[in-house]
Order: C-alpha cells, then structure tokens, then sequence
C-alpha cells in the first residue's frame, strides 16, 4: 500500500511543464459538499490516482482493518499552513485542511499493487467550525466518484491471501456513522494523524523517510521534536517490538477510538486507547455493562491466560450484528489480527 | 495566507448564518422498497425544528439508522401502524441512534433489532412517546438487550412506551440524570424497567409483568457514572414476573432470580410506595449488595437510604429461585415475606425504613455468601425519617411535546 502511494508520489514530483489547477480550497470550505469529488481537484485525473500539488501521502503504524480494504491516505494543507505537533492526541491541522483517504480493492490481496479497484474516497476537511466528514462512491468504471451521505452497499469479490476467493459486503458508512467512531465528547474529530501512529517510516517517491522528519523538512509540521524524541506507536505486524505493545497498538487503532473516555462508548467502561493505564478499564476482569447476547455467556472482557473466557475475544471472532465488534466497518473476522490479541491474551498474567 | 483564508472562510460561511432561522419543514417517508437510504437521507437532511414522519406500514432496513441533529422530531403514523423492522440488519450497535439533543421519537414500533432497539448517547433533553419496541419471536436470548437505551443523557422523558422481548432490560436507563418512565408497558423481558448508576429517576404508573424481574434500581462499578441515588418508583403495577430469566451470562441482570417484584442493588435513596406487588414467586422487593469483586474504592456495593412503604402485596415470594431458597422458605414458614434484605452492614450508614412486611433479613456477614445467612423475620425494620427524593421536573418545553 505504502508502494503503491510511493508511485502516485513519484508521479507527481516527475510532473511536467503545465501545472494543473490548484486544490479547490474554496470547494472544500463551501457548507454545501461537492456532488463529485473531482469538484475539489484534490487529484489531477479523473480517477482519483494522481495527487494534486499540497497533498502528502501518509500511513499509520497500525491502521485500522476494515474489511481487508487497501487505504490510500493523503493530507492537505493549504499553501502556506502548517500542521503543529502534538506529543498526545491527534495534532492541531489548520483550517482548510484536508484527510483524503480511499477505501479500495485489488483483485488479489496478494498482490496489494495491481487492479485495484477503489470503492469510495472519504474526506475530513477542517472547517472554521469544526471538522466535516464526506464520503464519496466511485462508479464501476473508476471515472468518476459522487457525494453519498446516507451510506450504500458494494459487493467486492477479491482473492484472500491463502488464495482462496473473498466475498465482501462492504459497507460504505453515512456521514452520522462516520462520526460515530471519528467522536471525541461529541465532536467529530480525525482519528489517524496523532505523532506517534505517524512516527515510522514511509517509501516516498524520493526513498524511504521517517514521516515526522519528513513532514518537517517539506515544512508542513510546526513545533516538532526529532522523531526519536517522539512518542512511537507500534507496528502491529512487526514482531520484533512486544506482543503486549502490538496488541495494545491493533486494540488502539481498531477499538480506541470507541472506546476510550471521550468516545462512543464511553458508557462501558472499558478504554482500550493505548492512554488507558488501569488494567481493569482495559478489560482485565472487568465484568460487561450493556453488552447484552454480545457477552457471549462469558463473565469477563478479558480473562488473563484464557481467551477463550474473554468477551473481547469472543466479539472479535464473531460476524453478527449485535455481537460483532467492532460494531461498524467490517463484516468479516480480521483472523490476523485476532490471532494477535488472543495470544496477547494469553500471555497476561493472572491478575489474582 | 492565513488572513486571507480566514476571509474567505467567513464569507462563505456568512449565507449559513442567515439561513438557521429557516421554518420548520415536515420530510416525509413513506413506506416501500430502499428504504434504508430514504430514511437515512432524511434524519441528515433534518434541520433543529424539522420532522422526520414516516408513514404508515413496514419499512425494512439492512442497517442501523441514526439522528445527530438537534430539536429534530422522528413521527410514525402509530405503534403498530408505522413499523420499522430489522431483521435483516447487517450491522450497527442497535436500530436508531439518537446522539442530538432535543429529540423526540414518537408513535412508531421498532422491530427485531440485532442488538438494542433505540438507544440515546450523551443526548440532553430525549423524549420516547407512544411507541414500541419488540422482537417477534417472543422472548429469546438471542434478542437485542435493551428496548428503549438512553445512556449517558440528561432530561429523559419515557411515556406510553410498550417493550416485549429485551434480552436484558425492556426500558433501560443507565448513566443519566432527571428521568421520567411513566405510562409505559414492559413485559416478557428479562428486566422490566431498569435504572442503572443513574441519579433523580421517578418511575410511576407503569405495568411491568411477564418479566423475570419487573423492576430494577441498580449501581454498579467501574463506569464513568457511578454512585446512582434519588429514585421513586411507585404506583406501579408489577404482576406475574414469571418468564424464566433468559439473559446471556455475564450480563449482571443473569444474576437475577426469576420472579422478582422489585430489585434494589447498591444505590441509595430510592423510595419504593403505593405500588402493586402480585405473583412474583421469588420476591416482591429484594434489596440486595453488589456481590461481584471491584478495584474502584470510590464505589459503594450496598443499598442504603431505602425506603419501602405503603405498597400493595399479592401473592408472592412462594417459589424462590435463590440458592437455597427451598430450605429457607421452609424456614421461614413456606413462603418468604414480601420483603427481603441481605442484610449486609460491612459499610456504615446503611439506613433502611422497610415499612411495609414482614421482612425477612438474611444478615449476610457479607455481599453474595448465603451460606452465612442467619435469617430473621421482623413486621418492620428500621426507623422511619429518611426524607423522599424531590419530584422530577422536566424542562417544560419537553414536558408540553409529550402532552
């Protein structure tokens, strides 16, 4: 995915003598969205591949799964705007502002870089008032994608990484669901651009580059120490770091952004942001609140050495609605991650 | 650059300004095919004033809905008339969010949600009016939890609603403060009506039967609302709360036996009069401690400042589904007396006017152990001066939308 990136990167840096119209800042500040996202010349062709002058490609240590969809993700800053960094918490990005992230599909998860098919293009602009979430479907013949505010459904056929075919309900979220899980006190907010899910590396056009020193060396972040200095979250599929430190890193990126003090579901009790300190707020013997036939028959979230006795488990592994969690955003098991947190899981120590 | 981007920032924001005092629109959905994304599109089309009315029939969904706009009104055409299904819902925590304030849902049935039927975050002034909340197949454990589910919200207003099925709670208040259930009907779920680390909640002039409990003041640990107080529940009908509890464990309304009147677990201040209390074969009002372990120091596991007066007893207690309570009834005579308290004083300050009895106290040495009971049975118990929490007063605005 960083590869693929790397190249519309390339491209855009190669680019040659007629400079194609800017971003459309005014667009992106208008109250009513643009019915198709071409309106905002965030890409300089019509299929939505090739990055606009002032876009930034970006990834994250640990990224949220969804549905085993490939992200594309790139952050705009107006001419001569800075993003100020933020040891805690997402950093301080100006008006004007923009997230540009598209959800997409190879024909083979194997091979992440070719046919890939994008399903929908969801922005997060910064608004004077606040940030403004908009997601945009692309058509079957990738030429064009348009406003859809009340969420759809796309059938994916795609190959699944033992080679077998993968069937997915893709579900493309209404602006409300978008803000379900982007919420902090009831805000919508980015969940991605916080320091330390951003301090690693990424394989711009012009090498390999820490992204924070990236960032500040093109001048696009204020305020900010060497990266080494930096908090760091994670990669959860390295495993040389910790497997208390990935699982806690795929917890945060995947779960975190519900459940934490300021989220969606606050009301639970149970924070799995990596702030979260207290190991009964992170769901060690930690009986459940609302959770209903989610529970699974099971008496605790977490149950240290067995989790097969874990709620968390168990919601992770299942695929039906009420039980499922996440409760937004995929419709199949991420078995990966899932064989992650069970091991991790099954690495604590009992608590008494 | 920053200048000039903030111009043009405000001119455009400028036209908005003036369109926020725009009239009250009506958007109307009728019932029929995609409904999904013609409903969807009206709850964010809805403007603070705005109604969303949907029609008269069925409407099926694939997905959760949900409402993030202020003083918005979601109508149906009636409960029963305007039916709003999920049983092919695909995901979603629940059937409708609300997480805007000011909101008023009103004469409508949801039905067959996967998980909770109607649920409110953080959502100041929310209204449930003339509507229900079901699962066809009659009670199941693999029914959504709760019914109607305001959580973590002030001002809640639940008036003529009708729950049947809850895997968990049929109307479930939790994490809020100034409720108001009145009117309203709850009946084959695990818990009737239940009120959870939440504070000022009048509960009046409801039926809750069929139930394994009928209805439920708990507190419970751990949650970022804790140390719920000042509830009045009475001239409640609570009969017949005979459906074998079929809550999934690990849910804390498992624990509770099937056939219970009244269960008080921690909190305090809650006043329980002038209600009637027939056929619940276990307990007509059980006051109970949290008998679960917990790190939080601030948490309080005992009911305390519980008043129980005035109140109509029927038939009950003859059957109790506790540990032991074969032997104790027969104890205590073949049946237990209609109020019973676990008598557990491992903190101070455990004031109790138990007015109404006989009361059969268990003197637990402490929460949960049974096998230390030593059961005495006394027509009273405690002093009588434990002042009654206010009424709840609702903002008035709310009060005039329900009339």
């Amino acid at each position: 995915m960083r590869r693929l990136a790397a190249i519309l990167a390339a491209t855009l840096s190669l680019g040659a003598a007629p400079l194609p119209p800017p971003v459309a800042i005014e667009a992106l500040m208008a109250e009513a969205p643009a019915p198709t996202l071409a309106a905002y010349r965030l890409f300089t062709d019509p299929a939505g591949r090739r990055p606009n002058a002032g876009l930034t490609p970006y990834a994250l240590n640990t990224p949220l799964f969804s549905d085993h969809a490939e992200k594309f993700r790139f952050v705009y800053l107006p001419p001569g705007t800075k993003v100020r960094y933020a040891a805690t918490g997402v950093m301080d990005l100006p008006v004007g502002a923009t997230l540009v992230k598209t959800f997409a599909y190879p024909a083979d998860l194997r091979r992440p870089d070719a046919q890939v098919r994008f399903i929908e293009t969801r922005l997060l602009i910064r608004r004077p008032q606040g940030w403004v979430a908009l997601t945009y479907l692309w058509n079957p013949e990738q030429t064009d994608a348009v406003l859809k505010r009340a969420g759809a459904r796309v059938a994916v056929q795609t190959i699944d990484k033992a080679g077998r075919p993968l069937a997915i309900d893709y579900a493309v979220p209404n602006v409300n669901q978008c803000k379900e899980c982007h919420s902090a006190n009831g805000e919508l907010q980015p969940i991605g651009p916080k320091a330390r899910n951003l301090n690693g590396d990424f394989a711009y056009g012009t090498g390999r580059e820490n992204q924070l020193a990236h960032w500040i060396r093109t001048g696009i972040l204020a305020e900010a120490p060497a990266p080494a200095r930096a908090p760091r979250t994670a990669v959860w599929t390295d495993t040389r770091a910790p497997l208390a430190e990935r699982a806690r890193a795929y917890l945060d990126a995947n779960c975190g952004h519900c459940h934490s003090p300021q989220g969606m579901a606050s009301n639970s009790g149970l924070n799995l942001n990596l702030e979260e300190q207290r190991g009964p707020a992170q769901g060690i013997g930690k009986h459940p609140v609302a959770a209903g036939r989610g529970s699974g028959d099971l008496s605790v979230d977490i149950e240290p050495g067995r989790p097969e006795a874990s709620i968390l488990v168990y919601r992770m592994a299942s695929r039906e609605p009420g039980v499922m969690m996440p409760e937004l955003g995929r419709s199949v098991v991420d078995e990966e991650g899932l064989a992650l947190v069970r091991a991790y899981v099954k690495g604590l120590p009992p608590t008494r | 650059m920053t200048f000039r981007l903030a111009a043009l920032a405000t001119l455009l924001l400028a036209p908005t300004l003036l369109t926020t005092t725009a009239h009250a629109a009506t958007l109307s959905v009728a019932a029929g095919p995609n409904a999904q994304e013609r409903v969807q599109t009206a709850l964010l089309d809805a403007k603070p004033g705005d109604t969303v009315a949907l029609g008269a029939g069925q409407f099926d969904f694939t997905d959760g809905l949900s409402l993030d706009a202020d003083d918005v009104v979601i109508r149906g055409a009636g409960p029963g008339k305007t039916i709003l299904s999920f049983l092919g819902q695909k995901s979603a925590g629940e059937g409708l969010l609300i997480t805007g304030d000011r909101v008023i849902v009103r004469e409508l049935t949801v039905r067959d949600t996967r998980g909770d039927g109607i649920k409110s975050k953080g959502v100041d002034q929310i209204s449930f009016l003339n509507l229900s909340v079901d699962w066809s197949g009659g009670p199941k454990e693999t029914n959504g939890a709760y019914g109607v589910y305001p959580v973590s919200s002030t001002n809640v207003l639940i008036d003529g609603v009708t729950v049947r099925g809850a895997s968990d709670a049929g109307i479930y208040v939790g994490q809020s403060k100034n409720i108001i259930v009145r009117n309203s009907r709850a009946e084959f779920n695990v818990a009737g009506i239940e009120i959870e680390n939440s504070m000022n909640a009048d509960v009046f002039d409801n039926v809750a039967t069929h139930n394994a409990g009928g209805i439920l003041v708990f507190d419970l640990p751990g949650l970022p609302q804790m140390g719920g107080h000042s509830t009045r529940i009475f001239r409640n009908r609570i009969v017949d709360n005979d459906t074998p509890n079929f809550a999934p464990k690990g849910n804390i309304v498992a624990n509770v036996p099937t056939g219970v009147g009244v269960m008080l677990m921690a909190n305090r201040d809650v006043h329980v009069f002038e209600n009637l209390i027939d056929g619940n074969q276990t307990s007509a009002v059980m006051l109970i401690s949290y008998s679960q372990a917990f790190e939080d120091k601030s948490y309080n596991p005992l009911p305390r400042d519980m008043v129980v007066r005035g109140n109509k007893f029927g038939r009950n207690g003859w059957a109790p589904a506790l540990p032991g309570g074969k032997s104790l009834a027969s104890a205590v005579g073949g049946s237990l007396p209609p109020v019973l308290w676990d008598g557990v004083t491992s903190q101070p300050a455990a004031r109790m006017w138990l007015k109404d009895g006989p009361v059969l106290n268990l003197n637990l040495t402490k929460a949960g152990a049974v096998e230390t009971a030593r059961p005495s049975v006394t027509p009273t118990l405690g002093e009588p001066g434990l002042p009654e929490p206010p009424p709840v007063t609702l903002p008035a605005a709310q009060e005039k939308a329900a009339s």
